[in-house]
């Protein structure tokens, strides 16, 4: 039996263990490396996998067999994407809080890798039970990051981001143990099970509910998102890199994996009204970014916006949208954690992100600017850089869904232009002159990150095809599994 | 049988050791005591053994209730040594905890309504002297005033409702009940079904449920820190099971008269405990309040019974009380160290103890109900077993309120994080004085992860 994802998803675990170990002054450094050989061990992974196999590398052992609750893994291409989106950005998440002052390093870090398990669970779990173990899991460590290294609201914005997120998860137990009570004589928590069931129109809407209040909240879809913004702002850099980055795919791939297949019925009926959700809050977010005057603030909204018009093409159920839904996922991974980390080089840097008061960087900073530029069209969804591949295919179906819902979440990529270029313009331009003791220069670490997300940006708007033939046969897949009831 | 003995021989050479000047050697042999009684009563496993004209009855379900309480007082022991060397009176407080633990076996293993009746007074009258063994504390007296003043009243309602069943039945003994309220269910009378409203009345109040909480607060705040913890734990278990043996035992026939009793009951005794432990600034009666919430969610299981909600019920019980003994072992330190119990006394403990700190956060997430540590899976077992009876809104209910209840368990999670109000050295310096706590957190997360292992024994 192959044991690749079994060893992929516990390596941070191990990780973690091994980073306590080495003195203080060496923790990041340990961590580093640790998260690059678990980056390789996913490479490997990916080399291995065959696209039209659909689910692969399914275990399944059984845990608490009294409640037929089993340790089930699998991956089909969808996991397979956002396992490398969790490994990819790991290592560069933890390689640009390098430089930063950060007290208690070894907790600090280890609470990342131990964040990285749980995400990493989240995508593999094929059993409704272990799903809800790793959701909630993910939710401690980031819930500690951003307690112990936030900013100075962090106690009460933190409680009320775990408040909320826990509500969300509650229902979705509740929702998960109707479900299981659902399935046939020895319950069980398996998801082809859950696949299977037959059931009634007002027993899917209560599960749609329910489950999707918890995913909502996560991603977060309007008008459930007022967590977010306080809570990305507050949260130090890479705890909201992981937030933005990787934590809210959970949220969409909840609803990819878990509700849509599991409830078809009562998505074709209410899906129209959880689109136009959607699509509102990709309109509410975008004109709020406009007047924002806080960078990191502004990248949070947008974010709100961008994963908006995911959730909605989601919804759509055709397979356009729903590989653009994948595919807008990892960009919208990489560009998320390439803003943030700008927010932060000016935060280091200036002692501000007041964008009123920054101007004129681009005139000693060359790499920093192009980079910046980079990632900014790749946020604005210019051809050929990332964000163009996954937006066009969005927009394409959800116009083959409904044309006025394509007409306003075709407002994003306008507006997202007016947010990011307006910000762009007040932080880089400008005739303002800043000398090397004003703005040192960026840092080997600095750089490598920069340079790497500027990089994915472009390499995965020119190649797409890689990306999107590894995810469409499962995309497919699901579609005829949720289209066939 | 063995094990009530033993407890109760325990007891009584506790007392006299005054006599013989054993009062150095008392501590552990209370603890060899507890031992050879925790032995026997595994031992009785299976046998289902009837004892003194089938008015004890050690079936399964006594067993392991027995064990609960006797392995919990022996942790509460491990905490407790300054309890007894503090005081002047030392061997009457071995002798008083060692006999409501009597009591409280009793109420497990009875299968007669007098044997209740005894279990629950020797368990009562013990903790009334000991709610105000603080002699000079004005609090502790109250406690002990209130509690012995209302803790009798619910015990005549206890002995009028028993006095009703037998009026109706003509019995004391659980099986013979049964059997007679199957027969002539429907053309029972009228006192049957209030005998069975007092004697609920009656076992509520010591269980703390809400409409009957109302003494809980001040007896548990005004109570010594280490007597509220033993009411916390070993009280409430015991009160628990002989709650469930009762009603599951002697009056499931007529359940769908008492079922929406319980489960109103649960679902305004979680709310009404978990809102208001919201605005307590002192730590001890946050978790008083706490303690009448989880009360709220065991209801769960009488409202919903059957087998699901009989191990459910075990679950979250021994969860609780594992995880109430971790939190009070720091609050009994902190309370020797900065002389308050407020919430923010808590402030600085992961500065000076780091890995009690992670335990506390351990203890305190299995208290609000949060994977992978024990009390998630009590809550989970619990609603399932709620939803399969078919109580959807009893189960929302539960989750609301669980929600709020994370609110200030994790105000406590966050001060322990802080930075400390005070600086002192001294904090905290003996790694003894936690060990409780480490056996709680460990033990807690250990049934997070592998729950299997006390879930499945009914």
């Amino acid at each position: 039996m192959n044991n690749t994802l079994l060893i992929v998803l516990l390596w941070p675990l191990v990780s973690m263990v091994l980073s306590l170990l080495p003195a203080k002054e060496a923790a990041g450094k340990t961590a580093f490396a640790l998260s690059l050989a678990g980056l390789l061990l996913s490479v490997y992974l990916f080399l291995g996998f065959v696209p039209a196999n659909g689910m692969q590398q399914v275990m399944s052992y059984a845990w608490i067999p009294a409640l037929g609750i089993s340790f089930k893994i699998g991956m089909d291409g969808i996991s397979l994407l956002l396992i490398m989106l969790t490994n990819v950005l790991t290592p560069m998440i933890i390689l640009s809080s390098f430089g930063r002052k950060i007290e208690n390093p070894k907790a600090f870090y280890a609470l990342i890798l131990l964040m990285q398990f749980a995400m990493l669970g989240v995508f593999v779990a094929l059993d409704g039970f272990l799903f809800y173990i790793f959701w909630e899991l993910a939710l401690i460590p980031i819930y500690f990051i951003c307690l112990l290294w936030g900013g100075k609201d962090r106690v009460r914005i933190t409680l009320k981001f775990f408040i909320y997120t826990l509500t969300g998860s509650l229902l979705m137990l509740v929702s998960l143990i109707y479900l299981y009570l659902q399935t046939p004589d020895t319950h069980t928590f398996d998801i082809d099970a859950f696949y299977q069931l037959k059931l009634s129109g007002s027993q899917q809407a209560f599960v749609l509910w329910t489950m999707f209040f918890a995913f909502a909240v996560k991603i977060p879809i309007f008008p459930l998102h007022s967590w977010q913004p306080d809570t990305y702002v507050d949260a130090p850099t890479p705890g909201t890199m992981l937030l933005s980055g990787i934590m809210l795919k959970m949220g969409i791939y909840g609803l990819l994996r878990w509700l849509l297949p599991t409830v078809p019925a009562a998505v074709h009926e209410y899906g129209f009204l959880i689109m136009a959700f959607c699509v509102a809050g990709v309109v509410y977010a975008s004109c709020i970014a406009i007047v924002q005057k806080d960078f990191k603030r502004l990248v949070a909204y947008a974010s709100i916006a961008h994963v908006g018009l995911i959730s909605a093409g989601v919804f759509t159920l055709n397979s356009e949208a729903t590989e653009g839904a994948v595919f807008q996922m990892l960009s919208h991974g990489v560009n998320a954690v390439g803003l943030f980390f700008i927010a932060d080089i000016l935060m280091t840097r200036l002692k501000t992100r007041n964008l009123a008061e920054l101007g004129g960087i681009v005139n000693n900073q060359k790499l920093f600017a192009i980079a910046f530029m980079i990632i900014m069209l790749g946020t604005v969804a210019l051809p050929l850089t990332n964000g163009f591949v996954g937006e066009f295919l969005l927009l394409t179906g959800i116009y083959a869904y409904h044309k006025w819902m394509a007409f306003f979440a075709g407002l994003s990529v306008i507006l997202g232009v007016v947010y990011m270029f307006r910000s762009y313009q007040a932080i880089m331009l400008g005739s303002r002159h800043l000398s090397d003791s004003d703005f040192s220069p960026l840092t080997i670490s600095e750089k490598t990150v920069l340079v790497s997300v500027a990089a994915l940006v472009v390499l995965m708007g020119i190649f797409p095809s890689v990306l999107l033939d590894t995810a469409s046969p499962s995309v497919k897949a699901l579609l005829s599994l949720i289209n066939a009831q | 049988m063995n094990t009530i003995v033993i407890l109760s021989v325990t007891g009584i050479a506790a007392m006299m050791s005054d006599v013989f000047k054993l009062k150095k050697a008392l501590f552990g042999l209370s603890l060899l005591g507890l031992l050879i009684a925790l032995v026997f009563s595994v031992y009785d496993w299976g046998q289902y053994a009837s004892y003194f004209n089938q008015m004890v009855l050690t079936d399964n379900y006594a067993v392991v209730f027995t064990t609960m309480l006797i392995g919990m007082t022996f942790l509460w022991f491990l905490m407790s040594k300054d309890f007894f060397s503090s005081h002047s009176s030392a061997s009457e407080h071995y002798a008083l905890i060692l006999f409501s633990l009597t009591g409280g076996v009793m109420m497990t293993n009875f299968s007669d309504l007098t044997i209740l009746f005894l279990g629950l007074e020797i368990l009562s009258i013990s903790l009334y002297i000991l709610a105000g063994s603080d002699k000079g504390n004005l609090f502790s007296n109250e406690a002990s005033l209130k509690y012995f003043m209302i803790g009798s009243f619910a015990t005549g309602f206890l002995l009028f409702g028993i006095a009703l069943i037998y009026g109706a039945t003509s019995s004391f003994n659980l099986q013979e009940i049964s059997t007679y309220v199957q027969q002539h269910n429907g053309s029972l009378p009228a006192y049957f079904y209030a005998g069975i409203l007092m004697i609920l009345t009656g076992l509520t109040f010591k269980v703390s449920a809400v409409p009957f909480h109302f003494w809980a607060p001040d007896v548990y705040d005004g109570s010594p820190t280490l007597v509220t913890t033993y009411m916390l734990s070993v009280v409430k278990m015991a009160a628990f099971a002989a709650l469930y043996r009762l009603f599951i035992n002697c009056f499931a026939p007529v359940y769908e008269f008492w079922i929406p009793v319980f489960a109103i009951m649960s679902a305004v005794t979680m709310l009404l405990g978990n809102i208001t432990a919201v605005y307590q600034k002192s730590l001890k009666r946050m978790l008083a309040y706490s303690s009448i919430a989880h009360a709220g969610y065991m209801l769960m299981a009488l409202a919903s019974p059957g087998i699901a909600s009989k191990n459910a019920l075990v679950f979250y019980l021994l969860a609780y009380a594992i995880a109430t003994l971790g939190v009070f072992n720091v609050l009994y330190q902190v309370h020797k160290v900065t002389g308050r119990e407020e919430i923010k006394s808590v402030k600085g403990l992961f500065r000076k103890n780091p890995f009690a700190a992670i335990m506390l956060t351990l203890c305190m997430l299995s208290m609000a109900g949060i994977p992978p540590v024990a009390g998630f899976f009590g809550k989970y077992y619990m609603f399932v077993s709620t939803l399969n009876g078919g109580l959807t809104w009893l189960v929302l209910i539960a989750v609301l309120s669980s929600l709020i209840g994370v609110y200030f368990y994790f105000k406590v999670i966050i001060a322990a994080f802080q930075e400390p109000e005070l600086e002192n050295t001294a904090y905290y310096r003996q790694p003894s004085d936690f060990t409780v706590l480490y056996i709680c957190g460990i033990l807690s997360l250990l049934l997070g992860i592998m729950p299997q292992f006390v879930a499945g024994l009914l």
